[in-house]
């Protein structure tokens, strides 16, 4: 099992790797502006000038792809970061001190995650209309349940252990035990939590954006653009395939990951 | 008995409480529904008139109430848009999507367990870690990107099927379901993939157990163990796996709909949300919400079915 955590590791690490180090690359320096156009070159096929070929204004898809992978990528990051800080907050406070706070905040939590995301997300953004910024805050907002309820039961279960214990007795305060006894304790768990977490919000974003409900033009993300690229299924299938890969690989770098680190647990 | 009533009861209440949840999201809505039908330059009076006509004057609990009395009669409210009932708008797109879903949730149970029993007794390792590696490949790929791999390479290089060639059920059952199998199957995938992960982990958790070691030392065969108690004990967390996938297929048919230009209530839920045309949305909403409490309602019979044990707590 530990051999196969490690490969699991190996491979979903040195996926991500690629992929962000693109990433990164795509806000320094993309081959070509993402949205200069070029009429003479319209829907060229994959060469070593345009690595993807390019789309219906000429413009080139792998530069593009680069560049819609890091909104996807960095929506995710915030939209996790959301998620993560606030679930950690609430769970934390509900697994510590418990009580009748904690039981109605759960029972809230589990209702919230009985429902799929998107459903939620659907009416928030029909409320509060779509946009970058709509699409982070009601992802993010539908992220904190699952995020709270594994910090609160990792810290009702340290709660009781005597390290706990001796701390109370050597005079720490609540959050000196919170923050600095318990919280590190739980990264493990954490951590496999978080490139779940990730993998949703790439997912839910790309399933919004397809749709139409998610980023707004003249912004791109890798489901708007996969979106665009049905009507060119055709004429210019690289530009699916290539926007679709890039879907995959970002989500199965870190699922790999993910599997990875439940595994050595 | 006394457990089905109290889910019963259970299911009644949580539907009351979606349902209100449903209606109040849309009315602490900023601005105000009129300005967006009538233009910013409509007069007052012509405001209040309209607000008077929809009902927009009343308390929101009043208005709950009728709208919920409504609904349970069929009357889904009307379309701030097109001035039309909700539910004759949703009458021929909405058994569309309910059979999309209903077919790709067909397909995850009949060809999960399946392949997750079969995954989750096999012996050998290298099938043990190509399975493994499959499952988290296939696990990677949204379903819409599926359905348009199938699309492209069935629909257009191997013309099997034409894509966007859609035939209504009141023609021909055949030929429509015919044209669903495949988006259905678009959808089940990533679940299959997901489902037998889940199954087979059971599975082999289970034949670690020591009751397994004990009827083995009795002398009962590999298969006869797997068969009669293995499989009762490892399909339990399968059963509520499955009711999140329900939910899960759901939303998958609204995006995947769009990728084979199903006429179902994903166009008009999304341009319902675009012109901010709120009964519309709601009710879409609400009919998909009760859909997800009746499924885990189902599971959790199936599950007191499966393990008696559950019904004492």
């Amino acid at each position: 099992m530990k051999k196969r955590a490690d490969a699991f590791l190996f491979a979903g690490g040195a996926i991500s790797f690629i992929m962000v180090c693109v990433i990164v690359m795509g806000w320094f320096w993309t081959p070509y502006d993402p949205t200069a156009m070029d009429a003479g070159a319209k829907f060229s096929h994959p060469s070593l000038q345009h690595l993807l070929g390019t789309d219906n204004f000429g413009r080139d898809i792998f530069s593009r792809v680069v560049d819609g992978a890091g909104t996807s990528f960095v929506i995710a990051l915030c939209v996790v970061a959301i998620g993560c800080v606030a679930g950690i907050i609430i769970g934390s406070l509900c697994g510590y001190y418990g009580g009748l706070p904690d039981l109605i905040l759960t029972r809230v939590c589990d209702s919230i995650t009985a429902f799929p995301a998107f459903l939620l997300a659907l009416v928030i953004v029909t409320v509060a209309g779509p946009g970058t910024e709509n699409i982070i805050l009601a992802l993010g907002i539908l992220f904190i349940p699952s995020f709270a309820r594994i910090v609160r039961s990792e810290f009702a279960r340290c709660r009781e252990l005597n390290y706990i214990k001796s701390a109370k007795i050597m005079g720490a305060g609540g959050f000196r035990i919170m923050f600095r006894h318990i919280l590190p304790n739980t990264l493990p768990v954490l951590f496999s939590a978080v490139t779940i977490g990730f993998n949703n919000a790439v997912l839910s974003e790309a399933s919004m954006s397809f749709l139409g409900i998610g980023i707004q033009p003249p912004y791109a993300s890798l489901g708007s653009m996969l979106s665009d690229s049905q009507s060119f299924l055709y004429s210019a299938p690289w530009y699916a395939l290539g926007t679709g890969g890039a879907i995959v690989l970002l989500i199965l770098g870190f699922s790999l990951l993910g599997e990875g680190l439940q595994l050595k647990r | 008995m006394k457990y089905i009533a109290k889910k019963t009861c259970a299911l009644i209440i949580t539907l009351f409480i979606v349902s209100l949840l449903a209606f109040l999201a849309f009315q602490i809505i900023p601005g105000d529904p009129t300005t967006d039908m009538l233009g910013t330059e409509a007069t007052e009076e012509a405001r209040q008139a309209l607000r008077q006509e929809l009902g927009l004057d009343r308390p929101v609990l009043v208005r709950y109430f009728d709208w919920l009395r409504g609904f349970v009669r069929g009357d889904m409210g009307e379309s701030y848009n097109y001035r039309m009932p909700v539910g004759d708008m949703l009458a021929d797109k909405l058994p569309v999507t309910a059979l999309l879903t209903l077919l790709s949730f067909a397909f995850t149970i009949a060809l999960s367990v399946p392949l997750g029993i079969w995954a989750g007794s096999t012996e050998s390792r290298i099938m043990d870690l190509s399975i493994t590696a499959l499952d988290q490949i296939i696990m990677s790929v949204p379903p819409f990107f599926i359905g348009m791999l199938a699309c492209y390479f069935l629909g257009n290089v191997l013309k099997l099927f034409v894509p966007g060639n859609f035939v209504s059920y009141t023609v021909s059952w055949s030929q429509c379901l015919g044209y669903l199998a495949l988006p259905a199957l678009a959808i089940a995938i990533p679940r299959i993939a997901m489902t037998v992960k889940m199954l087979r982990s059971s599975i082999q958790s289970q034949l670690q157990q020591d009751y397994v070691r004990t009827s083995r030392s009795r002398g009962s065969s590999r298969e006869k163990i797997l068969r009669r108690h293995v499989l009762k004990n490892a399909l339990i967390p399968v059963i509520s796996f499955l009711a999140v996938s329900a939910a899960e297929i759901m939303t998958g048919s609204i995006i995947i709909e769009q990728v084979f230009t199903i006429p179902g209530v994903s166009r008009l839920l999304l341009a319902s949300i675009s012109n901010r045309d709120f009964p519309v949305v709601q009710a879409i909403v609400v009919v998909m919400a009760a859909w997800i409490v009746i499924v885990n309602f189902v599971a959790d019979l199936l599950y007191q079915l499966a393990d008696p044990r559950i019904r004492r707590l």
